[in-house]
This record gives C-alpha cells, sequence and structure tokens, in this order.
C-alpha cells in the first residue's frame, strides 16, 4: 500500500511540469508541430496571471493564446515569426525570457555585476584580513622589557 | 577606512530611494502594480471589422471607422462588474460629444443588449468580438480596456480595468481635448 502510494507521489511528481494546461481539444494532429507548440506556449507569459506561461495557465486569454500560436504554426510560421506576432500586440513583457537590448542590459546584466561586485568585496576584505595576521605588531616597550627579562639577558 | 561602514548604508538609502519612489507612483490615480504599457501606443490601430451587435440601433465598428476624429473605443462586455462600474463615465463623457466606440469582447448578443438597455448605450458603434481575436490584435488582456485614437487613427493612451474619475479627469478629458485642437 505505502509503495503504491510512493509510486503514484512520484509519478505525479514526475509528470506534472508536463500537464501544463493543455486541453486535447486544443492539440494539433502532427506531433512534432504540437511539440513546437508546447516550446512556444512556454515562453509565452499570460498576462492574466502574470507569472504563469500561457501553456501553465488556465485563464481564458492564456487559452485564446494557445490556439492562435497553434493556428501560426499550422499556417506555417516559423517560432521566431510566432512569438513576433505575439510580441506585436503585447509587448516584449510577454516573453518569459526578455530580449537582450538596451532597455534591458540592467535586468540582464545587474544581477551578475551585483554578484562579481559581492565576490570582488570578499577578496578584498579576505586578502586585507590576511595581510594584516601575517604581519604582527611589532612588541611594545614594556613587552620588551618583560621578555628580556623572562629571558634574564636584560640589562 | 573609518568611513567603510557607510558603504552598506549607502547601498541600503539608494535601495530604499529607488523602492520608495516606486511605492509612491503607485497607488489610487498612480501606476498600477500589474497595468502593462501597450506595445501599440502611437501606432495605428490594428486591422479589424466586426459585426453590429442586433438589436443595439448602431452600426458595427472596422478599422475605417477610426480616424478623421479623436475617438474612444472601450471593450466592454455584460458579465465584466468592473465595466459597470465605469459605464457612468463613459456617459458622461458620450454626454459631452467624445465618440465612443464599443467593441464587445465574448459576450452572448441577448447579454449584451440587455446590458445596454438597462444602463444605456454611450456607444455610437459596437462592434462584437465573439472569438476574442480582434482584442488580441489590440493587446487587450483585461476587459474593460480603453483606447485613446487620435484624428490620424493612432493609438495614443491605453487604459487597462475600469476607468475611475481621476482617470477621466486627469487622463482622458486632457488628452482628447489636446488631441482634438
Amino acid at each position: 500500500m505505502r509503495r503504491a502510494l510512493a509510486a503514484a507521489l512520484v509519478a505525479f511528481a514526475v509528470l506534472a511540469p508536463e500537464a501544463g494546461a493543455v486541453e486535447p481539444g486544443e492539440m494539433l494532429a502532427d506531433p512534432a508541430l504540437e511539440a513546437r507548440a508546447r516550446e512556444l506556449s512556454r515562453e509565452l507569459r499570460c498576462l492574466v496571471c502574470q507569472n504563469q506561461s500561457i501553456d501553465d495557465s488556465a485563464a481564458p486569454l492564456a487559452r485564446d493564446l494557445r490556439v492562435l500560436v497553434r493556428e501560426r504554426l499550422a499556417g506555417g510560421d516559423s517560432d521566431d515569426q510566432v512569438i513576433a506576432f505575439v510580441t506585436d500586440r503585447y509587448g516584449d513583457f510577454v516573453r518569459l525570457r526578455p530580449p537582450f537590448k538596451p532597455e534591458t542590459w540592467l535586468l540582464w546584466l545587474g544581477t551578475p555585476a551585483l554578484l562579481l561586485a559581492a565576490a570582488g568585496s570578499v577578496v578584498l576584505i579576505a586578502r586585507r584580513r590576511r595581510a594584516a595576521a601575517a604581519v604582527p605588531a611589532p612588541l611594545s616597550a614594556e613587552e620588551r622589557r618583560r621578555l628580556d627579562a623572562v629571558l634574564g639577558e636584560g640589562p | 577606512m573609518r568611513t567603510a561602514f557607510l558603504v552598506p548604508l549607502a547601498a541600503f538609502a539608494a535601495l530604499a530611494a529607488v523602492l520608495g519612489v516606486y511605492l509612491y507612483q503607485v497607488g489610487p490615480g498612480g501606476k498600477s502594480i500589474s497595468a502593462l504599457p501597450s506595445a501599440l501606443i502611437d501606432q495605428p490601430a490594428p486591422d479589424f471589422a466586426l459585426p453590429a451587435l442586433d438589436g443595439a440601433g448602431v452600426p458595427g465598428l472596422a478599422a475605417s471607422d477610426l480616424g478623421g476624429h479623436v475617438a474612444l473605443v472601450n471593450v466592454f462586455a455584460s458579465w465584466c462588474v468592473p465595466c459597470k462600474v465605469e459605464h457612468p463615465l463613459l456617459t458622461a463623457l458620450a454626454k459631452d460629444g467624445v465618440a465612443i466606440y464599443g467593441i464587445n469582447y465574448k459576450d452572448k448578443a441577448e447579454d449584451a443588449r440587455a446590458w445596454l438597455a438597462r444602463l444605456g448605450n454611450p456607444y455610437r458603434r459596437i462592434g462584437v468580438d465573439a472569438t476574442g481575436r480582434t482584442a488580441i490584435d489590440w493587446g487587450v488582456y483585461g476587459v474593460p480596456e480603453t483606447f485613446v485614437i487620435d484624428a490620424k487613427g493612432r493609438i495614443r493612451y491605453r487604459h487597462v480595468g475600469p476607468i475611475m474619475p481621476f482617470d477621466v479627469d486627469e487622463k482622458i478629458r486632457p488628452l482628447v481635448r489636446e488631441l482634438a485642437r
């Protein structure tokens, strides 16, 4: 019983990401074309939910866009043409992976730049500490006097 | 070296300033967090031709009806509660002579007719978009949406969600006045 339950859970976990919100009636007969449609749908944002792809979303607009993507593909559009068709209407925001251009440089490069700056300062601080630890402060006159007294070589 | 402690403090202050400005802009009368700029701003309205709503007493709507004058295009549906909220404002604008055209989005004809009969019809023309395809060409993602079209037939402003009195007073009326000049 337990084993069956575990197997079912594993099956859910493995199969769930594949499920999406696509309904059988929307799918294309050609499996290759349908696979391309799924790929594209995962790249396109559902503007109603904004943090789901149209492949994941159950919103009516997401369904309309899924059907639209399939129609464009069946009509002979390339993947780029389909993306351009949707972007022309909804803007770059509809793409879950934003294009790399001057407006998005900060978006793409900001995080790596921050990471590099942080790593750089860590290295800098570590070096400074190591340098500080490597050269101990010279003995003060009092310390020198006591050391000499202990060693018995003092005046 | 004594001022090194100021670096994280300055970083925090910069971040707080950016977020603070954003927070200040958001809210009533300001930016909506989820509202998106239209990809079609300053571009000609998409080409479309929609049939009339039977029994509404106004003709259908096509791209050729836009241009030559300043107009509002409002995407609405009888099932859309916020549409009812903004309806009195559209009626007031229509009364003041603003040309308002409607796109009836994914609605049942009898429901749309009943809705207009009950609340009044501010639209000079109504195009029925039963499939929602024309709305996609307009980049619509939430009903209601309102577009301001200039005399050259270009989209100059887009508002997502119900228009509120301050949207009318601060954005739509001034823009319509300016474009009509």
